[in-house]
């Protein structure tokens, strides 16, 4: 097998295959690398993804999903007609510019804390008056398939927070509860493998495969990842979100199948980005 | 085992939290796999009882920012060692080429698998092994050149097959998996992955 299909088909703990998109794009940046007939040390495979990561930011398929997703922000939907324009997202009524970054917080009409995605599901079904029950029964695209209303406005709104300061907040006592529950999600042993988050992502300068690991207890590591989700993903030909992230980190974890918008999962997205906080905002992202 | 009287407060603390299964949060305590169960859902293979912590688990979550103490670490490689199941009549090593097949897998026990997956030993997510394969993971320490480094004495075969089967027995709260011990990879698959470490043939001694 070529070593540049091996590198992006083995990152995941599952090894499963990788998509047309990848194998093109790898055989149009990757020819001579991929003509090598003597295997090359790690180092070199290494260089040769960062400069497939280079190459990636010349065009991001997720600046289409965001337009996709501004146009159903600023549209009239759902039984009531209305648009999202109302939604508050923490800086008050109709204000998207910096709102992602100072997700996830607590609202007070709601008396919890939500992340972007919990409070976007939230506006739909209140302002707009879609079914809870309908709006996330299906929240992520399946490979090659286009982007769903969630990760669609996701990434416009996200894009409205590119270059804001990552500050989520710990000023109310749930907010500050749902860090110190998401930190303990984070050490949690558990699964026939004895995973937790942090087997994978509480030291420094590791691997999994070929893929760098971020310690996601460090404030810059923290950082580069809160940053750069939610990202358009090569390798499965879709956005996805933060939610997504989480869940298929657990998948791989061997554990069961984490809901979207749970309360444990808006706890580890609060945990998250406080140890993000400082870093600045540049998502969508594209990733290998 | 004799204790003194600090270790022995301090193992009554942990047996304390453990047997709860809780986690501080400011003054209050919570019982985390309740917590986690509302947030997910069973799917194929990965029921919610995945959630259940044994104390090896809970003991290493707990201890996951802190020193593990002396006493409670003995306690725990005693106890895990006791757990390894070896194989009948010192039968230890299969087939090499299997075994890389198997280290090369990563497939098994997530909830996106089908039932019938026969799950691999994913080694080379986190060990070098082989030197043609340069997509090896570092979490783990190289393992290249294994067998040929150490030979493959009694000693050495068994210790190998006890590490692969239940790690935590000579380093307890390691990231390792227990292969053996947790049901991943069967007697058969463990065999050949031990060939892989300690065959002369092997690519990984080569």
């Amino acid at each position: 097998m070529p070593l540049i299909n091996r590198v992006f088909t083995s990152t995941s703990f599952d090894g499963r295959g990788f998509v047309a998109s990848v194998a093109l794009a790898a055989g149009l940046t990757f020819a001579p690398f991929l003509q090598a007939q003597t295997p090359a040390p790690a180092g070199s495979a290494a260089a040769g993804i960062e400069q497939y990561r280079q190459m990636l930011q010349d065009g991001n398929p997720a600046e289409l999903t965001a337009l996709k997703g501004e146009g159903l922000w600023k549209t009239r939907r759902g039984p009531k007609g209305v648009s999202l324009e109302q939604c508050d997202l923490g800086l008050g009524p109709g204000k998207v510019q910096g709102a992602y970054a100072q997700l996830p917080r607590y609202f007070a009409d709601v008396n919890q804390v939500m992340d972007f995605e919990s409070r976007l599901v939230h506006c739909m079904v209140t302002l707009q008056g879609f079914d809870r029950a309908q709006v996330t029964r299906a929240p992520y695209s399946r490979e090659g398939q286009s982007a769903t209303e969630i990760e669609a406005i996701t990434a416009f709104v996200v894009d409205e927070s590119r270059g804001t300061t990552i500050a989520v907040p710990q000023v109310h006592a749930q907010e500050k509860a749902a860090y110190e529950r998401g930190k303990a999600l984070f050490y949690f042993r558990g699964g026939p493998y004895d995973f937790s988050c942090a087997s994978c992502h509480a030291a420094d300068n590791q691997r999994i495969r070929l893929q760098d690991l971020p310690n996601l207890t460090k404030p810059e590591p923290a950082q580069k990842a809160f940053a750069t989700w939610p990202a358009y993903r090569v390798s499965q030909g879709a956005l996805r979100t933060m939610q997504w992230r989480l869940y298929d980190c657990f998948r791989q974890q061997r554990f069961p199948e984490l809901q979207f918008i749970s309360p444990a999962s808006v706890d580890l997205i609060t945990f998250l980005g406080v140890n993000a906080a400082g870093g600045k905002m540049d998502s969508p992202a594209i990733k290998r | 085992m004799k204790t003194n009287p600090v270790q022995g407060r301090i193992l009554l603390a942990v047996a304390a939290v453990a047997v709860a299964g809780c986690a501080a949060i400011g003054a209050q305590r919570f019982d985390v796999p309740a917590y986690a169960k509302a947030s997910f859902a069973e799917k194929g293979a990965a029921k919610l009882d995945r959630l259940d912590q044994s104390e090896l688990q809970r003991t290493c979550s707990e201890y996951a920012l802190k020193p593990l103490p002396d006493a409670l670490r003995a306690r725990l490689e005693k106890q895990e060692l006791a757990r390894i199941k070896y194989p009948a009549n010192s039968r230890y090593l299969g087939d090499w080429k299997q075994g890389e097949s198997i280290a090369q897998s990563g497939r098994g026990l997530q909830f996106s698998d089908a039932p019938n997956t026969v799950a691999g030993g994913n080694c080379y997510a986190c060990h070098q092994l082989t030197q043609q394969e340069v997509s090896y993971g570092t979490i783990g320490p190289s393992l290249h050149h294994y067998g040929k480094l150490r030979g493959n004495s009694e000693p050495i075969l068994k210790y190998t097959w006890g590490k692969i089967w239940n790690s935590h027995a000579f380093n307890a709260c390691t990231n390792m998996p227990r292969f053996g011990d947790a049901g991943i990879l069967n007697e058969d698959q463990i065999r050949h992955v031990m060939a892989l470490l300690l065959d002369p043939a092997s690519p990984v001694n080569r």
